[in-house]
């Protein structure tokens, strides 16, 4: 058994491993222009937030609405922390406030700092929100996510958040370079490797024995509780690292995007999310990131057409025009969620045996229905 | 006379607003197994969750090895050497079998191997399944499991609420005989039961509790016979 297992892990590394290869050649080889780079880089973002969202909500068991909030304050941080402070200092983004924020720093430093300061947050709300029963999180973070966004563009915060202005001229993608060289890194390939380093330190949290506490609280919390688990530590702790996972993510959008504005980060940004860990399964981390991508692709990419009045070669202008899109999305969830009820991959990861093991029934015993992938 | 690693003395427990259970004091002494018998209601549970730490006590003192342990919280609890295996079993159901066990030993930083194959020498059935979800397993497996994943704290105590409950009768008398084994390994058991039949056999002192008092007292065996618990508990 043991034995397999590793065998399956170094064959789950190398899978990985092509992926960056395929993304650095495709990146190499492609106009970088194509749309195909757009969903890349923010699917690899929203893989990012949806894994540390499933932290919390598939792993510990806690509902958390939070999540655009944290990505504000990610955002937010990053970009007053990376602005050199030439730019800050002329008029050219805080034209009606003297920018208070007089130093700034690398982008390694801005990330992290990006993570801490969403994680500082969720500690504060933690403290009073997780001692109640889970669904009070629920409220408690849907409301902070839109306080927060009232609060960043409050005029008196001006002189930090540039007020309801448009953040701009922080270091982006463009702005990375391949260490001690002046050459720009591939941007797609600096997203992944920055999400993927991300979503595995969150493998290896949920692998460990507090993950396991985590899954323990989940199931049943009196059972956790009897075990000597404290289970307001261990709540406290999952929110705390995925609200700062969420904040990382938050400064890598804002860097994806070039600028970054508190309004965009809506409920809606959330339930997005939501959607998104419903969709790949609740408690599966591949799940929610080949969904992260299916739902970025299919939103950005595949379905834009319906918006744009030709769709698969059909030109019909009345028909495909704005709205429709979010239209034929809707009824494509709800069949996801009526024949996959548990999501693309219930609250299991793909593996490759249970790929082949799969592939054989089907051939021995033609096709079979069901949803997700033997794990 | 042995030792006493637990005492209780005037213990009060509210539950709901109601008090569930109104001063008792009983003593449990090393290496015994010790059974409190009573109908629904009569404050059992109360008791081994008061002592477990996952109710406060109203008063009283909980003396365990000479601390009074009352009011302090469940992890110091177990990590002293106390476990609770929980009414109606509640195993985490999608962990594996072996999970579970990991998640009993949560506090301890020690090598958990030898404890683990113990757990597998007594239930040969939870190593055969021990990649399974732990949801999957029936009744009288996920009472093993139960039973095992307490053992994995290492506990110099072990509190037991209804290990009976909704079993086969013929898995009841596995689960006892295990019950007896695990007890003859030098663990301490405190067992709560409504099968009084099975309890007060197995007990070497048994406790009848009735509306949050203490009614009767005794030898296992002699309250076995005793009329008035037979009218009442026994259905003889």
């Amino acid at each position: 058994m043991k034995k397999k297992n590793k065998a399956e892990l170094w064959i789950a590394f190398a899978a990985i491993a092509l992926i960056y290869v395929a993304v650095a050649i495709l990146e190499q080889t492609m106009d970088n222009n194509h749309i195909i780079f757009t969903v890349l880089k923010k699917g690899a973002i929203y893989s990012l937030v949806a894994v540390s969202m499933n932290l919390l909500n598939g792993f510990t068991g806690l509902f958390s609405l939070g999540q655009a909030g944290f990505m504000l304050i990610g955002a937010y941080t990053y970009s007053i922390f990376t602005m050199p402070t030439a730019v800050k200092l002329t008029e050219s983004v805080y034209k009606y406030y003297e920018a208070a924020v007089k130093f700034d720093t690398g982008i390694f430093v801005g990330l992290i700092c990006a993570g801490l300061a969403a994680a500082l947050f969720a500690a504060l709300i933690g403290l009073p929100v997780l001692r109640l029963k889970s669904d009070y999180l629920a409220i408690a973070s849907l409301g902070f996510a839109e306080i927060i966004r009232a609060i960043f563009q409050w005029d008196v915060l001006g002189p930090v958040t540039n007020g309801a202005n448009v953040m701009r001229n922080y270091l982006d993608l463009t702005d990375v370079k391949i260490p001690f060289t002046d050459i720009p890194f591939p941007p797609t390939l600096y997203v992944f490797l920055a999400a993927g380093v991300c979503i595995a330190l969150i493998v290896l949290l949920i692998n460990s024995s507090y993950g396991r506490a985590f899954k323990a609280i989940r199931d049943d919390e009196v059972a956790a509780e009897a075990m000597g688990i404290n289970l307001f530590k261990h709540k406290e702790m999952s929110f705390v690292i995925s609200s700062f996972f969420a904040g990382v993510s938050g400064a890598l959008l804002a860097m994806y995007q070039y600028t970054v504005q508190a309004a965009q980060f809506k409920a809606a940004m959330t339930y997005e999310l939501l959607l998104i860990v419903v969709i790949g399964g609740i408690g599966s981390i591949s799940g929610s990131c080949i969904a992260s991508f299916l739902y970025i692709a299919a939103s950005e990419w595949w379905l834009r057409g319906l918006d744009m009045g030709k769709f698969l070669g059909i030109d019909a202008p009345n028909l495909f025009r704005s709205g429709f899109r979010r239209f034929v999305f809707s009824i494509i969830i709800m069949m996801i969620v009526l024949f996959f009820s548990r999501g693309l991959m219930g609250d299991r990861e793909i593996s490759f045996a249970g790929l082949i093991r799969r592939f054989n029934r089907r051939q021995t015993a033609g096709a079979t229905k069901g949803g997700g992938i033997d794990g | 006379m042995s030792d006493t690693i637990l005492s209780i003395k005037d213990l009060k427990v509210n539950y709901g607003g109601i008090e569930a259970v109104k001063g008792i004091s009983f003593d449990v002494p090393k290496g015994h197994i010790v059974t409190l018998i009573g109908a629904n209601g009569a404050g059992k549970s109360s008791t081994l969750r008061a002592i477990a730490g996952l109710v406060k006590p109203k008063s009283g003192v909980i003396e365990f090895e000479g601390d009074n342990i009352a009011g302090k919280d469940t992890t110091a609890i177990v990590s002293r050497g106390i476990t609770l295996v929980p009414e109606g079993r509640r195993i985490f159901p999608d962990l594996t079998v072996y999970e579970n066990l990991r998640v009993g030993a949560y506090m301890r930083k020690d090598d958990i191997t030898p404890d683990i194959n113990w757990v597998y020498e007594l239930f040969p059935r939870l190593k055969e399944r021990s990649w399974q979800a732990g949801g999957t397993l029936s009744g009288g497996e996920q009472q093993m499991l139960a039973v095992g994943r307490a053992l994995m704290s290492r506990p110099k105590l072990m509190m037991m609420d209804e290990p009976s409950l909704g079993l086969a009768p013929l898995i009841v008398r596995d689960i006892f005989s295990i019950i007896k084994e695990i007890n003859k390994r030098g663990v301490t058991i405190l067992l709560i039961e409504q099968n009084a039949n099975m309890a007060l056999s197995t007990a070497d002192t048994g406790y009848v509790l009735e509306t949050g008092r203490i009614t009767m007292t005794g030898p296992g065996k002699e309250l076995l016979v005793n009329e008035a618990v037979k009218a009442a508990y026994l259905g003889t």
